[in-house]
């Protein structure tokens, strides 16, 4: 077989995780933190939240990760990182990236708020939600970006979650912050040109990084991968960039239905759903694919 | 330089001239307008500070700490209901043993709905790790944010001053504002600490079986804050020529009546003091200024020798009575076995607390023989 | 299990909990019951094993891409999306 003379990696091959964290096997967090790691480089700071990631960073005296974290409260990820910021500026480091990381519960639900002040001030900041669909760390509790139809531990069958998942990129994409991004850790390159695009943009950035979990969507752990691309072919996690608000950036236009029941079928979590709720998310995601498309004209 | 200017406008200049360098600003009665004065000098340029308009008292100390992780000098401000919002990350500031200055404006928590001067507030929050300490006029207020940046920096603690909302924060008074090159004299760049690194990388705040170890460490600095508030304090009258001690005594000595209070009620008192001492009545008044850690020797010291003390609370724990008194009786357990504790609360919800309350409090006290429970002043018949 | 470093004296306690070690000590190949073998045959050292390892368990060799045993938990993502089918699942055996 024809071998190449040298390897030539898909990432850039400097690591900022070590390994040896306690993620669970197939973890779609931990796969998020490396690569968002890898693409920020060793001149980062991070804030993290109490989450699956803040457990993944190890506890005293280990640390997982090769950049400062602070470890900071549950609701306050984004005014953090722009309390860091705004410290450094003054102390004369401007150069260093400083970076909100919280799951889905910290960044939809109880940190929101926070999240939504420093965004409307435009914070130099880089926020990054990893969204695993649930308060994964406490055990599988139903967040706002849990899907409906999903089983948690707070939505047990028949009460499986009856409400959509919010859409926190609608909401950024209000508050006019320079740059959006969707991202997924089925599709690293395209994670990573993200974070070195968000790099150079200066104010809030946004990355909302499709993280699945084998623990908590009840899968197979090697299908981590597979289920991140289902989910971006089956148009239920769509791929684009927002810049300032309003521009709207498709990095792929297309959706294949075929892929939606496979994606459904993968995961323990949609076990309930019958035909008309399947009819149901197929009906919401093309509502949504018809929105984007309108906003990306 | 001699100003008359309000107790909230002592708090601006006094972190004006301490040269903060993180401010985080959330408004609330009566505490807003110290947020706003910080604001034009930040606007100006006399001030080079980040200020950041917070969306909640919450994201208000969050933002302090954080500016604190990586070694800015910063500063926030707030009341009642906003310092309890913060309630879970005062925990953190401390527990992260970061420098950070608060100016609490001592006001009532609701409900009801109150906005004038009841110390609840800041006393309710004495377990959180913070040194507290209480001002009863506007150069103490100032004198006071100086000397609490040097501390923390030192202590490694968070330091709240503590100033009655209204009565003190709204009136005018004399304030001598040194000049700044003697505040610089005074209050150096503070030394370093542990703090966030690209250089040398590591988690703060890490997850830990060792917590009780580090909360014996903040154990140790609490007691050690007693003698580095005191030389701090000791320093500052060097340079300026007038200090405040952790506990202020007047009369104290062969005192038939000790008044032990915190805050602008003192100086209620020693008025009350003078005139009864031409009556022949010698009353004396201890006024707690450092509160957190509590000074039980000071305290101890100065009421060696008193037989009654009246302890008058600005403030109150629903089941349990006065936390003062309550502070007061726990410092004293074993050391004067012939002392008697008469407790009062009063001025709660900024009521006024005037001579003719004191003039009461003592005269209750000279007839009671034991105390007599709780005594309410000021309410309906 | 390894026993792991741990702070035996007060004194050398830092301030507050700020690590200062990293989490290599914990050697998470204990955990796996099933591990991943790759055939330096059919590898064509895409790299795509080693970008989708959540626990950087595989290592980039000049000559092949290898399993570094001591943290591999035998997730098996590796095998799932190895494109030669050069990588096998086995029961882990101790």
């Amino acid at each position: 077989m024809d071998r190449p003379a040298r390897i030539k990696l898909p990432l850039p091959q400097e690591e900022f995780m070590y390994s040896g964290h306690t993620a669970c096997p197939g973890c779609g967090a931990a796969l998020a933190m490396r690569y968002v790691f890898k693409a920020l480089g060793p001149n980062t700071m991070v804030v993290i939240p109490p989450s699956c990631a803040g457990t993944i960073a190890g506890a005293f005296p280990f640390s997982s990760v090769k950049i400062p974290i602070l470890r900071i409260s549950f609701e306050t990820a984004a005014i953090s990182a722009s309390g860091i910021r705004a410290a450094l500026d003054v102390l004369g480091k401007k150069d260093i990236h400083v970076l909100a990381w919280a799951g889905d519960g910290g960044t939809l639900d109880i940190g929101i708020q926070a999240l939504s002040a420093s965004a409307e001030r435009n914070d130099n900041i880089i926020y990054v939600c990893y969204d695993n669909e649930a308060y994964m760390n406490t055990g599988i509790q139903r967040s706002s970006a849990t899907p409906a139809g999903a089983w948690t531990t707070t939505t047990p069958v028949p009460f499986t979650k009856d409400t959509p998942k919010k859409d926190i990129v609608r909401i950024m994409a209000a508050h006019k912050i320079p740059y959006i991004a969707t991202a997924s850790v089925g599709f690293p390159p395209d994670l990573v040109k993200k974070v070195q695009k968000a790099k150079e943009v200066v104010g809030t950035r946004f990355l909302l990084v499709f993280s699945p979990c084998p623990t908590g969507w009840r899968y197979s752990s090697e299908m981590t991968i597979r289920i991140a691309r289902l989910a971006t072919d089956a148009g239920i996690f769509p791929l684009y960039e927002v810049e300032n608000g309003d521009q709207y950036l498709l990095n792929r236009r297309g959706w294949k239905a075929e892929s939606l029941k496979e994606y459904l079928s993968l995961q323990g979590r949609y076990r309930s759903l019958k035909e008309q709720d399947i009819d149901k998310v197929k009906e919401r995601v093309t509502k949504e694919w018809e929105y984007l498309l309108r906003l990306a004209e | 330089m001699k100003k008359v200017i309000s107790g909230n406008q002592a708090v601006s200049q006094a972190v004006l001239a301490a040269k903060a360098q993180v401010i985080a600003a959330y408004p609330i009665t009566p505490q807003s307008s110290i947020v706003e004065m910080l604001a034009s000098f930040c606007a100006s340029g006399e001030l080079p500070a980040k200020f950041i308009n917070v969306e909640s008292e919450h994201s208000a100390m969050a933002a302090c700490i954080a500016a604190a992780s990586v070694g800015a000098r910063t500063f926030t401000a707030t009341s009642s209901q906003g310092l309890a919002l913060m309630h879970e990350m005062l925990h953190y500031a401390s527990g992260l043993r970061f420098p950070i200055v608060m100016a609490n404006v001592n006001r009532a928590m609701g409900s009801p709905f109150n906005l004038k001067a009841d110390l609840s507030d800041s006393l309710s929050q004495r377990d959180t790790g913070w040194l507290q300490f209480y001002c009863e006029s506007g150069q103490e207020v100032f004198d006071t944010i100086i000397q609490a940046f040097k501390i923390s920096e030192q202590v490694l603690l968070p330091v709240m001053v503590n100033l009655e909302g209204f009565i003190l924060s709204h009136t005018y008074e004399i304030v001598d504002i040194p000049e700044q090159d003697r505040v610089d004299a005074f209050l150096p760049p503070p030394a370093e600490r542990p703090i966030l690194d690209v250089e040398d990388p590591s988690m703060m705040g890490a997850t830990t079986d060792l917590y009780i170890n580090f909360r014996y460490k903040m154990h140790q600095a609490m007691e050690e804050a007693k003698a580095v508030c005191q030389k701090v304090d000791e320093e500052f009258r060097t340079i300026f020529g007038r200090g405040y001690d952790l506990l202020q005594t007047y009369r104290c000595a062969g005192a038939d009546i000790i008044l032990v209070t915190a805050g602008t009620i003192a100086a209620t008192c020693r008025v009350v003091a003078d005139r009864l001492a031409a009556q022949g009545l010698q009353v004396g008044v201890s006024k707690i200024k450092l509160f957190r850690p509590f000074p039980q020797e000071q305290l101890r010291r100065a009421l060696a020798e008193a037989k009654k003390i009246a302890v008058i609370d600005r403030d109150f724990s629903p089941g349990c009575g006065g936390i003062l008194a309550q502070e007061l009786k726990s410092a004293l357990l074993g050391s004067n076995p012939d002392i008697s504790v008469h407790e009062f609360v009063a001025g709660l919800g900024g009521k006024d607390v005037t001579d003719d309350h004191i003039a009461w409090i003592v005269e209750e006290v000279m007839k009671a023989r034991e105390p007599e429970g709780i005594k309410w002043i000021g309410l309906l018949e | 299990m390894k026993k792991r470093y741990s702070v035996k004296k007060l004194q050398d306690l830092p301030l507050t909990s700020i690590t200062f070690l990293t989490s290599e000590a914990n050697e998470t190949g204990e955990w796996r019951s099933q591990r991943p073998v790759i055939d330096p045959g059919k590898c064509n050292r895409c790299g795509l094993c080693w970008m989708y390892c959540p626990d950087m368990a595989i290592g980039a060799e000049e000559e092949c891409f290898t399993v570094v045993d001591k943290y591999c938990k035998g997730c098996g993502i590796c095998a799932q999306e190895c494109p030669n089918g050069a990588i096998s699942v086995v029961v882990e055996e101790r």
